[in-house]
């Protein structure tokens, strides 16, 4: 188990009755990246700021290369590098004053210094603004001098609370293609709430939602799990009697439930089917359409995407809450319900709706 | 100790890098002037006293604008939090801000040598209350900002920081002006927990182990009190 990089035990932390984090458990490994992913408040923050020393846990313990938090915080430090979410920066400072700062801080001086700056400068294509104050660079820019300051004691654990929130595309893109260069060597825990982010950079995936662990998977196990694929079925519209055609999917074993959908096209009627337990249906789709003398026009299985898998994961009422105490619950209640309220109303259309987020922005278009 | 050094040197450097160090050093030096120049030709005599009592005047405004932003401005942009969470500890980012601060202050009170200069040419300086004055005036100032450090632990505000920390050195500065309107036991104490009246007897040139005492005290305790203030994050 040596390879164990991270090791969190029933992570606790609680600010008066509200519990930020209930009894999370995970442990990431040598060269992993592993992605913290939850809605906003869920405690992906604190648990990085408990796994960087900036705040204590109420219970449970957390080790970091084998030294825990608590008793050798300096240890873990020294094998952190933390960028905070929203980058806060000296940003006063030129990029070449802040690294020498940061080199400095980490204990390292004269010749010894300069030959790490210069390493995660060329890391981080810092070169052209080395001279530049920070706050004259761009967000992309500021963000890789984040990455710089948390590269210089070359870490093998790299902490990073959403280094991609309010990059453009290409920013991202960048930043994407050096976390993944970085994960190489390194254990690195990125969070976000950007789901296709997730599937391009991380290997493993924690769910966090209020406070608790609600998922702990790759990202494709985690798609498969749940389970869900839906077929689309089009039919033409010429000649077919939409209420025998519904009656005639509908009769079609393994069907869980048919919804008719608008279509862009008006000769052309669109309908989703669901299947029980997961299983291939195309094939007698196709032979109740022949059989029914229907006119079929397309047939494809959509895998559902992370994205709803997440949103079914975080916003279910059935999350579990038991224990604490009857405050923490109003109080946490209260400040969910609305949020709450919203994102079921959105999951309930969800679930019928399309599979991908593409597929949602089409049909808010066709609306 | 040599992270508290490096805290102290950024600490410094930032100063310089934005206007707040030199609005306030220039406006030091300009109202100080006007007040001591003004009257000095009256007494015909060529003493710093009142120069170093006005500097002492001047602290308890100019001090809190240099502290506002310590930790404040850290809290509020979120650099807290990498400070932090380098290999550092809590004690030695107060020490290194405080003594950050300090090394501003002190180009300040070095700014005004000149001004002690050209009264000494101008007649013959006694040399030994220029020097206790100094003293007397990195003990106060030395306090001072210390409290404005604590106050600006306390805050994400700026704002606040100085005007908590500007109420601070207002009480002690008022503490002992109404001693006739108060009963004999609590004026005793209020004369000996006011500043001025510590930083007087140096001024004049006596250096007394309890003025001494009393402005490290102070400081220390205001220090050890931001220091709780920022350590109480990891728990609340």
């Amino acid at each position: 188990m040596s390879d164990v990089m991270i090791e969190a035990r029933d992570l606790t932390k609680q600010y008066g009755p509200v519990y930020a984090l209930r009894d999370v458990s995970f442990e990431v490994r040598k060269g992993e990246v592993l992605g913290f992913l939850g809605p906003n408040g869920a405690g992906k923050t604190t648990t990085m700021k408990i796994l960087t020393c900036f705040i204590a846990p109420s219970g449970g313990t957390a080790k970091v290369n084998g030294a825990d938090v608590f008793q050798d915080s300096m240890a873990v430090r020294n094998a952190i590098g933390y960028l905070p979410e929203s980058t806060p920066l000296y940003t006063e400072m030129l990029v070449l004053e802040y690294l020498e700062f940061v080199a400095e801080m980490r204990g390292f001086k004269g010749p010894e210094a300069r030959k790490r700056i210069k390493k995660v400068v060329e890391q981080t294509s810092l070169g052209d603004v080395i001279a530049k104050e920070i706050r004259a660079l761009s967000k992309g820019f500021k963000q890789r001098v984040g990455l710089a300051q948390a590269l210089v004691h070359e870490p093998p654990v790299l902490i990073l609370d959403e280094p991609m929130s309010g990059l453009d595309p290409n920013q991202a893109a960048e930043i994407r293609d050096l976390i993944r260069e970085l994960g190489r060597e390194r254990t690195v825990i990125l969070s976000t709430h950007d789901l296709a982010e997730v599937q391009v950079t991380c290997d493993r995936v924690l769910i966090i939602s209020k406070g608790r662990l609600v998922a702990d998977d790759t990202p494709e196990e985690l798609r498969e799990r749940t389970g869900k694929a839906n077929f689309a079925v089009t039919f033409a519209k010429e000649g077919a009697d939409a209420k025998a055609l519904r009656d005639a999917i509908g009769g079609v074993a393994g069907v869980a439930s048919v919804k008719q959908k608008d279509t862009a096209e008006a000769d052309e009627l669109l309908y989703l089917v669901r299947p029980k337990d997961g299983q291939d249906l195309r094939a007698s789709l196709f032979r109740a359409a022949v059989d029914g003398g229907f006119t079929l026009l397309g047939l494809e299985r959509r895998a559902e995407g992370l994205d709803k898998v997440f949103r079914d994961l975080t916003t279910s009422e059935a999350a579990p809450l038991e224990g604490g105490s009857r405050e923490a619950k109003i109080a946490e209640a209260k400040a969910k319900a609305e949020a709450r309220k919203a994102a079921t109303d959105d999951a309930d259309d969800a679930a019928d709706a399309d599979a991908d987020a593409d597929d949602d922005a089409a049909d808010e278009e066709q609306d | 100790m040599s992270t508290t050094r490096t805290i102290a040197g950024r600490q410094f450097r930032s100063y310089f890098n934005g206007p707040v160090a030199y609005i306030v050093i220039c406006t030091v030096l300009v109202v100080l002037g006007f007040l001591f120049w003004e009257t000095f030709f009256l007494y015909k005599r060529a003493t710093t006293r009142e120069m170093f009592r006005f500097l002492g005047l001047i602290n308890y405004f100019a001090v809190p604008a240099l502290t506002m932003g310590l930790l404040a401005e850290e809290k509020r942009s979120g650099t807290i939090e990498l400070l932090i969470t380098m290999p550092v500890k809590d004690s030695q980012v107060i020490l290194g801000k405080f003594l950050g601060v300090l090394g501003l202050y002190a180009v300040l009170v070095a700014l005004t040598i000149p001004y002690v200069i050209s009264v000494a040419s101008l007649g013959d300086l006694d040399w030994g209350p220029v020097f206790s004055s100094y003293l007397g005036l990195f003990l106060q100032g030395g306090a001072l900002l210390a409290l404005g450090l604590m106050m600006s632990s306390f805050t994400d505000n700026q704002i606040i920081a100085f005007f908590g920390a500007l109420a601070l050195s207002i009480f002690f500065f008022l503490v002992d002006k109404f001693l006739p309107l108060m009963p004999a036991s609590l004026a005793d104490f209020l004369e000996f927990i006011a500043f001025d009246a510590h930083f007087e007897s140096l001024r004049r040139g006596v250096i007394a182990v309890r003025d001494v005492l009393y402005f490290l005290t102070v400081g220390g305790l205001a220090l050890a009190v931001a220091f709780r203030a920022l350590e109480k994050r990891r728990w609340s």
